[in-house]
């Protein structure tokens, strides 16, 4: 989908109150197409409405987010989910990025911020919080012993440094600018990174999504 | 968490089952256990009992220790709860008198004259087991003054049902000692004691078996209060707190959201448990105290983000904090926006930290040079400790300060 046209967007969320927050402050840069309060409905509702991108909250009741994300996917895989939570424990992250959201950032973000992540995502590319960034550089730190896949289980330098900057507060732009690189290839890096995050069988990475009983 | 609810798809326990039980639902339980049909386990029970009378001991035991699977059984049964027990204790006796008279034309195991107290003590022993399984007081864990309601159990048959029990397992230890004086003496008293000790045994098991049962159930329950109410403590002492406070100060938002700071950062780390290494031992838990107490002082909202793990202070390091500090301090007053990000990555051989702020940003030569506080109390200071910073500023895009510090060998 192109830049100009606005997004649909379809929010799930158990908190009321944080819905109707998000509704106002995302404006006109988006079209909210519906939102549910629970797991079910919200898979019902999201199959019907078809919208580019899914704003999820990673903690609710009957399975969380993570279950959305996986039950919607299964039968719509061009739907684009982005995980919002106002915890950022690693578990929670990782394993709602590995059931298939292509970005996560936390429930503090603000209202333009958030709409420029909901655009990049539904443009197919990843988003990062500062947060997530560095939970992948610590799980990709060592090493990996007897790595299956080292395509797969290993960041290159490059992908590396783009995520020092995000962790270190910088936006895609500014990380362009201060790396002499383009936008696109921030994205590009980002997004392979994010298909690292989904695919490898790193035990750090398995590990968090053991401890939430995803794997 | 919402994962809790997805985990039951687990091996079912092992219990006695309601549905589809014979006797008491021990055969259908350990088949059920053990995922195969419940008549291949029932003629096993049945073999080993003619064979060997093991099959009545072993069902007999299961009987007594496996709890009622807890479905809607235990309500279920309760309109008819009398009746059954009845059916049951009459049940047992015939089987324990039918496997009994079936063994002796074999010769084996039971002597002659075990067959009718045998009968009579398991019908008993029925009867008392039978008491009450559907009570709430017994499977709901009771009160201590409940206990005595435990051990009898309740309603106008409890009693009744306990003493006749008692009677029929009393009556068929004298049928037992009636029957055994061809005894010589010396056996005869050892037998009698030890008869006596299993006839109470008997007796007093279940409901000791139970009591324990009761008691553990009302301690679980105990210490399920007890952790409901620190939290509960826990919760009263800070974010009601905090809610009051925002409400009367709520003219005033910079208060208030440093308020809301304060209380997220708080409550994250005793929710997640990151027990903080008391600020005086680790870098990452001093960086965060740092930040935690800038945005307390000035309104401003920190985003910590740490990579490479733990990372115990010395005395270089405790100067990267104080510089990291004063970089905040920096950022907080002079850049304007609501927001600073602070990042650390720990090295083996080093420490690095980022201090990074999307405000105003200035021109080197354009400060004042009695403005020590860069110079002085940011490089000046990293320097003598060994370490480096780098400071990064353009008007109108922000500031970055870097401080680099080299750690010793441990």
């Amino acid at each position: 989908m192109s830049g100009q046209t606005r997004p649909h967007v379809f929010l799930v969320d158990d908190h009321h109150l944080f819905r109707s927050g998000v509704r106002s402050e995302l404006g006109d840069g988006v079209e909210i197409v519906g939102e549910a309060s629970e797991v079910d409905p919200a898979i019902e509702m999201i199959g019907e409405r078809a919208p580019d991108v899914v704003l999820v909250d990673v903690h609710m009741p009957a399975g969380g987010g993570e279950r959305v994300i996986r039950s919607v996917l299964a039968r719509h895989p061009d739907v684009r989910f982005l995980a919002l939570s106002v915890s950022d424990a690693p578990d929670d992250v990782i394993s709602v990025i590995r059931a298939g959201a292509r970005g996560y950032v936390t429930k503090t973000i603000s209202g333009p911020e958030l709409t420029e992540a909901i655009q990049r995502v539904a443009e197919g590319d990843a988003v990062f919080s500062p947060q997530l960034a560095g939970f992948v550089l610590d799980a990709f730190a060592s090493s990996p012993v007897g790595a299956t896949d080292p395509e797969l289980d290993q960041l290159t330098s490059r992908e590396r440094e783009v995520l020092r900057h995000i962790a270190r507060g910088y936006t895609y732009k500014e990380i362009a600018r201060e790396l002499n690189i383009s936008v696109k290839t921030v994205e590009t890096h980002v997004s392979s990174v994010l298909r690292k995050l989904q695919l490898s069988n790193r035990h750090e990475l398995t590990r968090w999504a053991a401890e939430r009983r995803i794997v | 968490m919402s994962a809790t609810s997805r985990g039951q798809v687990t091996r079912p326990r092992l219990v006695r089952r309601r549905d589809g039980k014979v006797i008491a639902g021990v055969a259908a339980g350990v088949a059920d256990f053990l995922g195969i049909d419940r008549s291949l386990v029932r003629v096993a029970f049945v073999v080993l009992a003619i064979v060997s009378g093991l099959g009545v001991v072993l069902y007999a035991v299961a009987w007594v220790l496996l709890p009622n699977d807890d479905g809607a059984g235990g309500v279920a049964r309760a309109p008819t709860e009398g009746g059954w027990d009845w059916v049951q204790a009459a049940a047992l006796g015939a089987v324990v008198l039918g496997v009994v008279l079936l063994l002796e034309p074999l010769g084996v195991w039971f002597p002659e004259e075990l067959a009718i107290p045998a009968a009579l003590g398991a019908g008993g022993v029925a009867l008392l087991l039978g008491r009450n399984r559907a009570d709430p007081a017994v499977r709901e864990g009771a009160g201590r003054s409940e206990l005595l309601a435990t051990v009898v159990g309740r309603g106008r048959g409890a009693l009744a049902r306990v003493v006749i029990g008692a009677v029929l397992v009393v009556s068929g230890i004298g049928a037992f000692l009636a029957t055994s004086d061809a005894f010589d003496a010396v056996r005869q008293g050892i037998v009698a004691t030890l008869v006596i000790a299993g006839g109470l045994g008997l007796i007093f098991g279940p409901w000791l078996w139970r009591l324990a049962g009761a008691l553990s159930d009302e301690r679980r329950e105990r210490i399920r209060s007890e952790e409901r109410a620190e939290m509960a403590a826990h919760l009263h002492d800070s974010v009601l707190q905090t809610l009051a406070m925002i409400q009367r100060q709520a003219d005033e938002p910079r208060t208030v959201t440093t308020l809301a700071r304060r209380q997220e950062r708080e409550l994250r780390g005793w929710l997640f448990d990151r027990v903080p290494p008391a600020a005086g031992d680790d870098l990452g838990a001093a960086l965060e105290g740092a930040a935690a107490e800038v945005e307390g002082q000035h309104g401003v909202a920190v985003e910590v983000v740490r990579v490479g793990g733990d990372c115990p202070l010395d005395d270089r390091l405790r100067v990267l904090v104080l510089a990291c500090r004063e970089a905040l301090v920096n950022a907080a007053r002079h850049s304007g926006v609501p927001t600073v990000s602070l990042y650390l990555e720990v090295e083996p051989e080093r420490a690095t930290v980022f201090v990074r702020d999307r405000g105003a940003g200035f021109e080197r030569e354009a400060i004042a040079s009695d403005r020590r506080g860069i110079t002085e109390s940011i490089e000046g200071r990293m320097r003598r400790a060994g370490g480096k910073a780098v400071i990064r500023s353009r008007p109108a895009t922000g500031t970055e300060v870097e401080l680099t510090m080299p750690r010793v060998a441990p």
